[in-house]
């Protein structure tokens, strides 16, 4: 009982079998107070602690009867700590690896609790993490940042010029292009944290780089490709594409969710790539080039890329294209009753911004449109919602996203039947989610 | 330092071909005192990726023979003597043959039941390669390695991959030579829509169509897939993992799927996962798995429920164990790899995944 604060009109369920529980059901009155007290005293091997609740509980909610000490004492002062945390009581939100994923916590992954956030907004403690090479806190009046190659003027940036420079900030999603990854083949994991938690979503604040490139003279004429390249030891680089840099939305960021970004996330600079798989947001950026090739580094010529059916990898595959997940009802959460849910999830895609989310509980036979959550931005988690009342049955849970180039979300078949079952990569499926009678709900592919 | 241009005005009155130069005038004009020219010392230092057409290959060389005694002392700790480990890393080498050299395309690829996709398996590049191990390698000291030692330690893998003799040298300029007859060189396409723009020569239509149909979209919906119940705790008490109030709560998965939520004290799953199943103990005696493993006791392998219980939940590894064989886990006897079919191979690392106990 004490796991089920606030439970109290749910216990009986918890700690009795379905027998008892029927037995209960038979003998309740009417009225849900004589049925409370009446099921508590029918209960078989019950504790001497229960049958004190239920006495307390013929009266009233104890919670409300006897005032909490938090009603009848002096709480804490201001600035206490000076950086605010979490309540105690939040401590099961923890990004969290999946086991046996990877050797090393140097070389890997955690994933974010998606099943438990709201809104649109990851906060940054828990957003996902991809590391190659381990992870550094890297003092921000050191850091350099370089812009060479064709260029008229290879030039050096401290973090005070480039916090002197004209800002934007934007709220764009990043993904790892591995997302759902392990579910090419079959079920693999759980949950929507290990399914789909490669996926986080903030505003970040930083300057366009193309500024910075016509601010060195770049030859945007000739310069057809831009290297990326991390200052940490594994020196990430990537291959980033013009046409996003010309437009301007690939950033050069310094600030997250209202402060620097984190650590983990690749303070004091990363490089952000709206719609485009999180690999190429470079952490730790300290240097541009400009040149005319694409660069075939490691991670689009050894991995990030796409194995197909023949044989052959698909290679620079980076945008994330349109794709969501029902984050709850999700797997591994129990429904506590039957009655009225809020079905909510997210969508998005790399491609733009969400035109619509459909829902369906009969595994996708019939679909409902979701209401969206305002903001609907371009390139950034959008939020949405249907109202659903269970019956108690069997039911498989799926959303399906449309962006506005009208591409829909494809199902497992569709996809597998293109890009086999090996691909690692770029898994943007329909997801199901069974709901079993018992309330349990659990990870599923169905045909 | 760099110095701002003063002569703003005047470059307006240029024709429309010099826009370009116009606009980045505009640009470095915009921010004056912002950065500064970088020096050459600084540009040498931190420029230094290689590109797959060689661009940015600094001169030197090394011989497989110096590049085994930089292997050994440097990277086999973490990818095994061979690069054949998948211990710490997935495997550098193996999976290519003679006849891929040839041809420029890795077979095993197209072949669903080989698991691994080892480095020379998959680059197609050699550039690529040497890079990585310059910027990134030793794994816990990168940017350690001389360029010699790089064009060494490359060759060694090379080598190890039946791509050149034992005898070579790599240069700068042997490298073409080498890059020629990388088992994966036709391996890449950029024949998909997952690239923004053109500039990669990419298609533009999308791999799927899916359509938003709203009303009798499929007939008869089966689950084909969901994780069995052995592998309920793999990922831990999904109860921890669930805020503690809210419409739903996490399920408490140190009960079996049977119990539901609702029901009481039933037994951990683990408990009920002893000895193997028929099917399991058909397939270790079929394949002579017995001769060298028991189930609870050393033989010249380790015995069943250690595996089990050092390598609970990594059923892949586990499976690419028993096919691909291995060496260094359990001491200095190796395990050659084993001939079973994959999905018996499969059918028994789920077993050993679940965490059996004595």
């Amino acid at each position: 009982m004490n796991k089920l604060p606030g439970q109290i009109l749910k216990a009986p369920e918890h700690f009795l079998s379905q027998q008892d529980i029927q037995a209960v059901k038979k003998q309740t009155p009417q009225g849900r107070r004589d049925f409370l007290s009446q099921a508590f005293a029918a209960a078989a091997g019950i504790t001497a602690s229960a049958a004190a609740l239920a006495q307390n509980a013929s009266e009233g909610d104890p919670n409300i009867l006897k005032l909490p000490a938090h009603a009848t004492g002096l709480g804490q002062g201001v600035a206490s700590p000076g950086y605010g945390k979490p309540s105690q009581f939040e401590s099961n939100l923890q990004r969290r690896q999946s086991p046996g994923l990877t050797q090393t916590t140097q070389a890997s992954v955690s994933f974010a609790p998606l099943q438990s956030l709201f809104g649109i907004v990851t906060p940054s403690g828990l957003h996902f993490e991809r590391h190659h090479q381990g992870w550094w806190d890297i003092d921000p009046t050191k850091h350099r940042f370089m812009v060479n190659g064709l260029v008229k003027t290879p030039k050096v940036f401290t973090m005070d010029d480039l916090m002197r420079l004209p800002s934007v900030s934007r709220f764009h999603f990043i993904e790892c292009g591995a997302n759902t990854g392990m579910e090419w083949g079959n079920v693999a994991v759980p949950t929507v944290q290990y399914t789909h938690g490669m996926l986080s979503c903030s505003e970040f604040t930083g300057v366009p780089l193309i500024t910075l490139l016509e601010h060195c003279g770049a030859d945007l004429k000739a310069g057809q490709f831009v290297l990326a390249e991390g200052g940490d030891g594994s020196s990430m680089t990537r291959t980033i594409p013009m046409s996003l840099i010309k437009s301007g939305e690939v950033l050069v960021a310094y600030g997250q969710n209202g402060e620097m970004l984190r650590p983990e996330n690749g303070y004091p600079l990363r490089l952000v790539v709206p719609g485009v798989q999180g690999v190429s947001w470079v952490k730790y950026l300290r240097r541009i080039e400009l040149g005319d090739k694409p660069y075939g580094t490691k991670d689009e010529a050894i991995h990030y890329i796409d194995l197909m059916p023949d044989g052959s990898h698909r290679q620079y595959s980076g945008i994330q294209e349109c794709k969501s997940v029902v984050t709850t009802p999700s797997g591994g959460q129990a429904l506590l009753d039957k009655g009225f849910y809020n079905i909510t999830g997210l969508a998005w895609s790399g491609r733009g911004a969400i035109k619509k989310v459909d829902v369906s509980v009969d595994g996708g036979v019939n679909w409902k449109p979701a209401r969206l959550e305002s903001p609907v931005l371009s390139k950034c988690l959008t939020r949405f919602n249907l109202d659903w009342v269970w019956d108690g049955k069997p039911s498989v849970i799926q959303s399906r996203a449309t962006d506005d180039t009208g591409f829909v979300q494809p199902t497992l078949k569709q996809l597998r039947d293109v890009r086999g079952t090996r691909s690692i990569y770029h898994n943007n499926a329909i997801q199901s989610w069974l709901v079993q009678e018992s309330g349990e709900v659990k990870n599923v592919q169905v045909s | 330092m760099y110095k701002s241009l003063e002569f703003h005005m005047s470059t307006w009155t240029l024709g429309a071909v010099l826009l370009a130069a116009v606009a980045s005038a505009q640009a470095q004009q915009h921010f004056p005192n912002i950065g500064r020219a970088a020096t050459p010392a600084e540009v040498a230092k931190w420029d230094i990726d290689v590109r797959p057409d060689f661009k940015g290959l600094p001169k030197g060389e090394g011989s497989v023979a110096q590049g085994q005694d930089v292997w050994e002392g440097k990277c086999a700790s973490c990818h095994g003597i061979f690069g054949e480990s998948n211990e710490v890393f997935n495997p550098v080498v193996g999976g290519v043959g003679p006849e891929d050299v040839k041809t420029g395309r890795v077979a095993k690829l197209k072949d669903t039941s080989f698991p691994a996709r080892t480095t020379f398996m998959k680059a197609p590049s050699l550039a690529t390669v040497w890079d990585y191990i310059n910027r990134a390698m030793p794994w816990n000291a990168p940017k350690t390695l001389s360029a010699n030692e790089v064009y060494a330690v490359t060759a060694y893998m090379l080598n190890l991959s039946g791509i050149v003799e034992d005898n070579f040298v790599l240069n700068e300029k042997t490298i073409v030579q080498a890059q020629s007859r990388m088992p994966n060189r036709e391996g890449m396409t950029t024949q998909h829509a997952l690239w923004p723009s053109a500039e990669l020569g990419g298609v533009g239509k999308p791999d799927t169509a899916n359509t938003a149909c709203m009303k009798n979209c499929a007939s008869d919906v089966k689950v084909t897939s969901m994780l069995p119940d052995f592998a309920r705790d793999a990922h831990g008490n999904l109860a921890d993992q669930n805020r503690l109030v809210g419409a739903q709560k996490g399920v408490n998965t140190l009960r079996t799927a049977a119990a539901g939520t609702g029901a009481k004290a039933p037994a951990p799953s683990k408990d009920t996962n002893k000895g193997p199943n028929e099917a399991v103990m058909g397939l270790l005696q079929s394949n002579n798995c017995l001769a060298c493993h028991g189930l609870d006791k050393k033989v010249v392998g380790p015995a069943f429920t250690d595996v089990a219980s050092k390598h609970t939940g990594k059923l892949d590894y586990l499976t690419d164990k028993i096919l691909m064989g291995s060496s260094g886990v359990w001491g200095s006897i190796p395990m050659p790899a084993q001939t079973l079919k994959p999905a018996d191979a499969k059918a028994i690392a789920e077993w050993l995944a679940a965490g059996i106990k004595p």
